[in-house]
């Protein structure tokens, strides 16, 4: 009975906390439109989102390639087929663990220093003092960082594989001796723009808005406590985590279906 | 807006609380144009409530707040943020925005709201600024300030739009007592040569006495007692002569309400 009645407390929870956000949401981007005149505010946060996740987005995906393409060699020559490792990495990434690691590494290094910025603005009474001074503290302090994020993911996205096949490049061609024509003309044989780096690209923008949206609102909606804060940037890696993975199925279904 | 009414703000028969508990019941409070009026009271008695509904962060539950004869709790969005444009409020906390320093917070308002050249802003926060004494500390960033060197900046950047009404939450608390001095005369003085309203919320009477022409003492949800100072030092209502004379047990409790003592003791449940 105790059981049934927590998870109906959980479910209620659950879905009361996306009403909120949903409106939340709404409400933000109902306030981006005067930021295009404003535009120094978004690129602050493209600044601060997108530049400082770079190094570790750059780091990441140049092992990631590196893996892919030792992972693929490996068995790819049981086949006699190492010669289409650069395909293989360059799909892995693009469709793949390009969005999905990228968005990973973005929650927790973007996602959650945006939580914890709004989060402590509001226990701090920062929030108040702008609303105080005549300033709507949606539109001047969540509304540019939203926007940062939606255009920093994709970007970002779009370096991890390019990095990444970088860094299978060097491990196979240089490494392994595969021939570097065969590499490319593969990889470029292979690859179809409309399929797979479309889906790709579709993933990284829904990825980056989800991400985006869970981190600014839950730094919204924390409690304006220091414990609060830190509860609240728990909560920013944790869902967006489970909501990357769960989405990244989503679309890999609907997107291979569509074949 | 053509306003012949002297008071600023009119309070009247205010009733809020938060959710089901009562904080605030019948009270009224006017305050004069040009006046510095103190309100005092116990922590906890909610005077930063009574702030909160004077500039419409909350709306009361019954009664009306008019400011400059507009009804407060009757104003949309945007004629709020007209009438917050002309209100300067100084927080309890200060709550400077820590990603930027002391000059640019001053300025933050002016860029926000006007379209002044960059050579205009630096001669008003500078002249702000100089007010306040800090002209030299512009370069600080707010985590490099001392609490008492923070609600200064505070201060200036509550009044950097030209308000004409300013509400301080406890500009006194934790200063030392020169910094309270420096502080109750910069009010003042702010308040006479900018000719604007002040109201002050405070627990330190002697500072509040000095700077203040008319005082409102709140204690259980309502006004107890109000006057000139020397009204209220003069009077003979118990709980005006504890709070004036800083007694420490008296109509005021020391303790939030609880069931008896002796059977809390006894008793097992926290
Ligand atoms: N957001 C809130 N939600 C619920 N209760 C609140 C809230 N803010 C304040 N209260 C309660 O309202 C009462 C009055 O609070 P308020 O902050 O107005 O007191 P105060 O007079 O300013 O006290 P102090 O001098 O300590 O600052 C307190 O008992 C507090 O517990
Ligand atoms: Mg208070």
């Amino acid at each position: 009975m105790q059981a049934v009645r927590q998870l109906g407390a959980g479910v209620l929870n659950m879905l009361q906390g996306l009403g909120r956000s949903s409106l939340f949401l709404f409400n933000t981007l109902a306030r981006t439109p005067p930021l295009l005149l404003r535009f120094k505010l978004v690129n602050q946060q493209i600044y601060s989102i997108g530049v400082l996740t770079f190094f570790i987005i750059a780091l990441a995906s140049f092992f990631v390639g590196m893996v892919l393409a030792l992972q693929g060699i490996n068995t790819l020559q049981r086949f006699g087929a190492e010669e289409s490792v650069g395909l293989l990495v360059a799909l892995s990434l693009v469709r793949e663990l390009g969005p999905v690691v990228t968005a990973l590494l973005f929650a927790g290094r973007a996602g959650t220093a945006l939580t914890a910025e709004i989060g402590l603005m509001k226990s701090t009474e920062q929030l108040t003092a702008i609303e105080m001074m005549a300033i709507d503290p949606v539109a001047r302090i969540v509304a540019p960082r939203l926007l940062g994020g939606f255009i920093s993911m994709p970007i970002l996205a779009m370096a991890f594989s390019v990095i990444g096949v970088a860094g299978g490049y060097l491990v196979a061609v240089g490494l392994m001796g595969v021939d570097a024509g065969a590499f490319w003309s593969q990889m470029q044989a292979g690859t179809e723009f409309g399929t797979d780096i479309l889906s790709g690209i579709i993933k990284s923008i829904v990825f980056g808005f989800v991400v985006t949206w869970i981190a600014v609102f839950q730094g919204y909606d924390c409690v304006p406590t220091p414990e609060g804060v830190s509860r609240a940037t728990n909560r920013t890696v944790v869902y967006s985590s489970l909501a990357v993975l769960m989405l990244d199925f989503i679309i890999t279904a609907l997107t291979l279906n569509s074949l | 807006m053509p306003q012949t009414d002297d008071n600023l703000i009119d309070v009247r028969d205010l009733q809020f609380g938060y959710g089901e508990r009562p904080i605030l019941s019948s009270v009224n409070v006017q305050i004069k144009r040009g006046n510095v009026v103190s309100i005092m009271g116990p922590s906890g008695c909610g005077k930063t409530t009574l702030m909160r509904l004077i500039s419409g962060q909350v709306r009361p539950q019954q009664g009306s707040v008019t400011v400059d004869g507009l009804s407060v709790p009757e104003l949309s969005g945007g004629e709020l943020l007209n009438l917050r444009k002309r209100m300067g409020v100084l927080l309890q906390s200060g709550a400077l925005l820590t990603d930027l320093n002391v000059y640019e917070n001053v300025a933050f308002p002016l860029r926000e709201h006007t379209r002044l050249s960059e050579e205009l802003i630096r001669k008003i926060v500078l002249l702000k600024l100089q007010a306040v004494g800090l002209r030299g500390a512009r370069h600080l960033m707010p985590s490099d300030l001392s609490g008492g060197m923070a609600r200064r900046v505070a201060l200036a950047r509550a009044v950097v739009l030209d308000p004409v009404l300013v509400l301080y939450d406890e500009p006194f608390s934790g200063l030392d007592p020169i910094g309270k001095g420096i502080a109750a005369k910069l009010i003042r003085e702010m308040n006479d040569a900018l000719g604007l309203t002040s109201v002050l919320i405070s627990h330190d009477v002697a500072e509040t006495c000095e700077i203040s022409d008319y005082i409102y003492l709140l204690g259980d949800g309502t006004v107890m007692g109000h006057g000139t100072p020397e009204e209220l030092m003069a009077s003979q209502e118990p709980l005006v002569q504890q709070f004036m004379n800083a007694l420490p047990d008296g109509p005021v409790p020391f303790h939030y309400p609880a069931r008896p003592y002796i059977e809390d003791l006894l008793g097992v449940a926290v």
